[in-house]
Formats: structure tokens, sequence, C-alpha cells
């Protein structure tokens, strides 16, 4: 076929999958905090990508703390759960200062947060400098594993689909097995009810909204192993983000990650067959012309309205 | 007419031409040395030139996605003119900077341009770095008859009477670089990736000519990833399968750091894989990693690890100003030779005046350039050589083949 050996066909079909898979859990990653908060509490937040960025940014200061205490191998882990609290804290405050007097504004919430955006850019930019940075990766995290000769399956590309797995699961837990989830999901249903049986819906906004962010701060840290982390790094993650939210219909985590699977796929698949720009104008393509047909998204949530 | 005997023709009628220049030039400048030096005579046109001062203007993206790579331009730019200050001024007036910021915003280098040029009136202005940047700034000081240099290597296809290009234009990056590869590495197939916008696009479709039609080789592939785009997966499997001989990239920005680390991930590093590219600078390293890197190669006409005299003593001052973890790429230095060749142009001209001034420029040479001898052109651009580096993990680079001097060729016949 093609004059390519079936072994070479092979080949590239197990590290063509592969990638889609890869890119399958990088979209997850960056979606699934937006699609928490927006989903949850309807709060468009522009500033998605700068949380991620401030994780990246956390990931790479201990990076540089590892490096100086020789550490390197042991501190990544660490990292992530550091880009974690950070972003969270850091999502907690700006809740409190900034989204919870704009609920009843959508239009200014995305103002706001939009701003935010601008605002953090230019904090890190102050702060790290205008070139961009880069983690030292830990030496298992580089390289790549090969199951046969001619098979190169890249580690980050595996460490951060499991990073997507656990993440994923986790808030998957949080939301279905936990009290907190269950608050946070009555709260959705009906605001007024849940504050007459006792619960407290402006705390749960807040974890909410912090806990969205927390994992765009993963979702940073992740990223650190595949590019670099700068100013504006967060600017070019929010328009994939948004898409895999929207296209995954705005209020549920499912949906999210079948959006993601989707988008992944056709775009890793097309990507192969076309060129690059073309792979991903023939998926945006795509998106456009079901979002007509199903201007709610794959998976809209059934709420009475 | 063979590739060496074409070279050969063209040096000789460059160095023809610069002599006539110059002899025809330094009549008149014997005159100019001895004419005032007085504000009244030395500025015809109402710039902003006292008896004391003489302002400029630098513009570039201080802010903004672009910030990463101006920066080093701004910061040799001033470090250019403190040591022209240094030793004196210009005309004996001392260098007064006013810096604007680009923002990475097309039309603001319109409108700030204006700004230098219209109310601070600025007898020059280091600046630009994008092509899109420069095309923007360009209707501006052509309309207000102003002066800038622009330091950035570019896809040529320009040649303005109010700008000095102080970078290569496309023919001058890519022609000799992949002569060598072509040579050095017996190379047949080459693969061809890029970021989508003008400057890969234009260089690509040289480098495709010129692989295509002298050096006998073929495209395998060519591709272009949209800008920021940090998946490279399904490109790199496509370049498992075509194996080329030569990977040939233009990657720019974010989408360069991720380009590198996956191609390194995938298994494609030096050892399996020969790869030649014309983005990456000492400034890019810094983010790719060296590790990354090692091994591969870049073309361009200037490395930090260059071994001369003036090279070093540019690189350790450079170091004393902006902090010795600062390193230098190719457009950096390029930017530094903005300011020397303004100096030496008003000196020439014995005036501030734009006519003047972009009039005595062309034909001078510059000996004391950090990448080395550079003579600028009648066409506005410079003569410069080729060095192909080869990277080390610590992020510096072994110059592996210096070309011969190269002429700036801007509207290359049988290349568009």
């Amino acid at each position: 076929m093609f004059g390519y050996s079936m072994a070479e066909i092979g080949n590239i079909f197990v590290m063509q999958g592969f990638s889609g898979l890869s890119l399958f859990s990088v979209l997850l990653l960056m979606a699934l905090g937006l699609a928490i908060i927006f989903g949850q509490m309807g709060v468009i937040n522009m500033a998605h990508g700068e949380f991620m960025a401030l994780g990246a940014y956390t990931t790479v200061l201990f990076s540089q703390l590892a490096v100086a205490f020789d550490l390197v191998n042991y501190y990544f882990v660490f990292a992530i759960i550091a880009a974690f609290i950070v972003a969270f804290v850091i999502g907690y405050l700006v809740e409190f200062g900034l989204i919870r007097h704009l609920y009843k504004r959508p239009l200014d919430t995305l103002l706001a947060t939009w701003g935010l955006s601008l605002v953090m850019q230019q904090i890190f930019r102050s702060t790290f400098g205008a070139k961009e940075v880069s983690a030292e990766l830990p030496a298992w995290l580089l390289g790549s594993f090969k199951p046969t000769e001619d098979i190169d399956i890249p580690i980050n590309g595996v460490f951060v689909m499991g990073l997507a797995v656990v993440v994923t699961v986790g808030v998957l837990l949080f939301m279905f097995r936990s009290n907190w989830g269950l608050r946070v999901r009555a709260t959705v249903q009906n605001r007024v009810m849940a504050g007459a049986v006792g619960i407290n819906t402006k705390k749960v906004d807040r974890v909410t909204f912090a806990l969205g962010c927390g994992i765009a701060g993963v979702a940073g840290a992740a990223f650190t192993t595949i590019a670099s982390t700068g100013p504006t790094t967060g600017s070019l993650y929010i328009v994939d983000s948004f898409m895999v939210v929207v296209f995954g219909g705005a209020a549920s985590v499912l949906g999210t990650i079948a959006s993601a699977f989707g988008i992944a796929q056709a775009q890793s698949i097309l990507q192969f067959f076309l060129t690059s720009s073309m792979g991903k104008v023939a998926t945006l393509m795509t998106i456009v012309v079901i979002l007509m047909m199903k201007p709610e998204g794959l998976f809209a949530a059934k709420l009475r309205k | 007419m063979s590739k060496t005997s074409r070279r050969n023709f063209i040096k000789t009628a460059g160095a023809l031409l610069g002599a006539s220049l110059v002899m025809g030039l330094s009549s008149g400048m014997n005159s100019a040395l001895a004419a005032d030096t007085s504000t009244a005579a030395v500025n015809k046109t109402k710039l902003a030139v006292t008896d004391k001062t003489v302002k400029v203007g630098i513009l570039h993206s201080a802010t903004g996605t672009m910030a990463i790579s101006e920066t080093g331009s701004i910061q040799a730019e001033k470090l250019a003119i403190a040591q022209i200050n240094a030793m004196g001024g210009i005309l004996g007036r001392k260098i007064e900077v006013i810096q604007e910021d680009g923002a990475s915003d097309w039309p603001t280098f319109a409108e700030k341009s204006r700004k230098l040029l219209v109310s601070d009136k600025v007898a020059t202005v280091f600046g630009c770095w994008t092509s899109a940047s420069r095309k923007a700034a360009l209707p501006v000081f052509e309309k207000e008859n102003g002066l800038l240099f622009y330091p950035t290597f570019y896809e040529g296809l320009e040649q303005s009477k109010n700008v000095f290009y102080t970078g290569q234009e496309a023919t001058q990056q890519i022609l000799a670089g992949l002569d060598w590869i072509a040579k050095e590495k017996k190379a047949k197939t080459y693969y061809l990736i890029g970021s989508d916008y003008i400057w890969p696009r234009t260089s690509m479709k040289i480098a495709r000519k010129h692989i295509e039609q002298h050096l006998g080789g073929t495209v395998v592939g060519e591709e272009y990833a949209a800008l920021g785009d940090t998946q490279f997966g399904s490109v790199i499997n496509k370049i498992k399968l075509k194996k080329p001989d030569v990977i040939y990239a233009a990657v720019v920005g974010g989408s360069n750091v991720a380009w590198f680390k996956q191609l390194n991930a995938a298994g494609l590093n030096s050892k399996k894989q020969t790869l030649l590219t014309i983005s990456v600078t000492e400034d890019e390293v810094l983010g790719i990693g060296g590790e990354n890197l090692e091994g591969f190669y870049s073309a361009m006409k200037y490395f930090q690890s260059l071994k001369n005299p003036n090279n070093e003593k540019f690189v350790a001052e450079f170091k004393k100003m902006w902090g010795p973890k600062s390193v230098i790429g190719d457009v950096t230095q390029a930017a530094y030779l903005g300011p020397w060749l303004w100096k030496a142009a008003v000196e020439r001209a014995g005036s501030f005046d734009v006519d003047k001034v972009a009039a005595a420029l062309p034909g001078y040479e510059l000996k004391t350039a950090p990448e080395g001898y550079v003579k600028v052109e009648k066409n506005h651009h410079l003569s410069s050589k080729l060095r192909v580096g080869k990277w080390r993990a610590d992020g510096q680079a072994d110059v592996v083949y210096e070309s011969d001097l190269i002429m700036p060729d801007p509207f290359p016949k049988g290349y568009q």
C-alpha cells in the first residue's frame, strides 16, 4: 500500500493512535476545569488559560528549586500538587473578590475575567520576564518507550494521559460520590431550594470556582512536559478549551470527555491525511456544522427551566 | 553559469560597486568633515536635534506575545547607544532614546511610528521585528520620510528608501545552508515544516525551488502548523513514515518548543535524523532546552559562540549590561548593528537629515560588527556571511560552516 510495508503501516497505526489519545488527554485536562466552572456556575472564565499558566509557572519555580538542591528526579509530583494548591487558592480569592459580585450579570463576568486574564499576563511578564521558560524535566519523563524497534511512544505523553485519567476520575468521584459534590449538584439544579435545605450556596460557589482553577493549575503543570511557558501561553489554550466545553454541552462532565475524545481523534487523523493546518480547519468546520444542528452541544444537561 | 562562478561574479561585481561608491562618497565626505556641525547645518528638516542632543526612537514590543523575541533587540540597541554616547555621541551630540511599545499589535506599530516621527521628530527609529509589524509601519515611514533600521532576518521581497535591513533576507539565509547540508550529508529528500504565516511560507517556497532545481533533491512533505499550535504528533508520524534525509524547519514561538520536545520524545533525535532550522537562535534555545536540540543544525549569520575579538568584546559588554545569564541570538546582534550603521551614515553625510543619511549609508563597510565584516549594499540590505551552527546541550552552538560573503538579493529571480 502506497509503497510502504505492512509493518511500517502497522507501526504508524499504533503511534498515530497514541498521538490521538495523547491529544485527547491534553484537551481533556484543559477543558475539565472550565467545564466545572461554566457548567456548574454559568460563569465564563476567560482567565482559565492564565490559571493554567499559573500552574505551569509554579512547576517551573519548583524545577528551579529542584535543580538547586539536586532533586530533579523527584520534584515533579510535588510540583503538580503545589500547582493545584496555588491555583486553587488564587481562584478562591478571585471568586471572593471579583466573581461573586457579578453572578447575575454573565456578560460582565466575561469582561471581568478577561480583564483578570490581562492583569495576570502582565504579572507573569513582570515577575518571570517576557521570555518563555521551561521546567527542567526529570530523566524518567524524557525519551520514548519502545515496545518494538520501530515504535516510539513518548513517555511524557503517557504521563499526561495518566494524569488526565487520575484527574478525571477524581472529579467524577468528587461530583457524584462526595457530600460536597452532592451540594454542588443541588445548587446547580435549584439554588433557592438548596439554600432552603441548609446548603451554604455561596461557599459551594467559591469552592467550585476554586476547584476549577485548581484543575487548570494541574493541567498547566502537565503541559510543561510538552511545551514551554510564557506570559501569554494561557491565551493559546483558551480557544481549544472553550471549543471542547461548548461542543460537549456546557453542563456535563461526561459531555466534555466525549467531546475532547471526538475532537482529538478527528484532528489527529485529519492532520495525518491532510496537512497540519487543513486538518485543524476540517475539524473546526465539522464542529460548526454539528453545533448548527445541535446548538446545545453533544450532551446537553436536561434541566427544568 | 555554474554556482561557484556565479557567486564569484556576484562577489566581484559587489566589490567593484562598493569600491566605486566608497570613492564617490569619500570625496564628498572630506568636504563634510570640514563643514560646520552647527545645529542649523546638520538639521535642515526640523528633527529633534539640539546643540547637545539628538533624539532617536526605539519601537519594539515590550509587552504581548512578541516580547519574548523583541526584548533582546531592545537590549542590543540600548547597549549600542550607550556605547556611542560613551564615545562622545554623534557629531558631538548625545543620543536620547524615546522608547515606544508596539505591544505585539501591528496597528499600534503604525500609530507609534507616526507619534515618533510627527510629534517627537526623531532622527531615526530602530525597531519592528515581525514582518507584519514592519509592513504596518512602512507606509508611515515612507509618508513622513522617516528612517527605520530593521533587525530581523525576513522573507525579502521588499526594499524601501526609508528602511535599512540589518538582518538577512531569505536567500542569504536559505541557499548557502541548503547547499552545505546537501553536500555534507549527501541529502536527497527533504521534509519542509514551518509555522503558517508569510515568512515560513516564502522561505519554504525558495527552499523548495532551490532543492528541486539546483540540488537535484526531492521535497517529500511540506507542512505548516498554525501559530501557537503545540501538537505535532501526527506530523511527526508522517515524517517517520517518509524518512526524509533532512527536516528543514521554520517553526516559531511557543510551537517551536513543543515541536522540538515532541520530536525528541518520539525518538527523532540527532543520532537518527538530520535537521536544519532557520528559526532557532540562542534565544529560542532557552525555551526549547539544549538537550532537545543537541546535534541539530541552525543556519544563521551570527552565533554567540563566534570566535573573533569584536564578538568577544560585544558578548562581554552585553552580559555586563544585561546580566550574566542573558544570551545573544542572531537578531539581537543584527539589532546591535543599527545604531552603529546610523552613526556612520550621519558622520559620512555630516547631517541628520534623513535623505542625506540614507544616501550616505550604502557602500559603508562596518568592520567592527560582532559577526565580522558587513557591508551596506545599494538595496539597503547587508552583505554578510552565513554560518551553520551545531547545537550543544548547553545551549550554545559550534559553528561548523561559514560561507563566503553573500550579496543580499531581496527579489531573487527564479525563486518567486
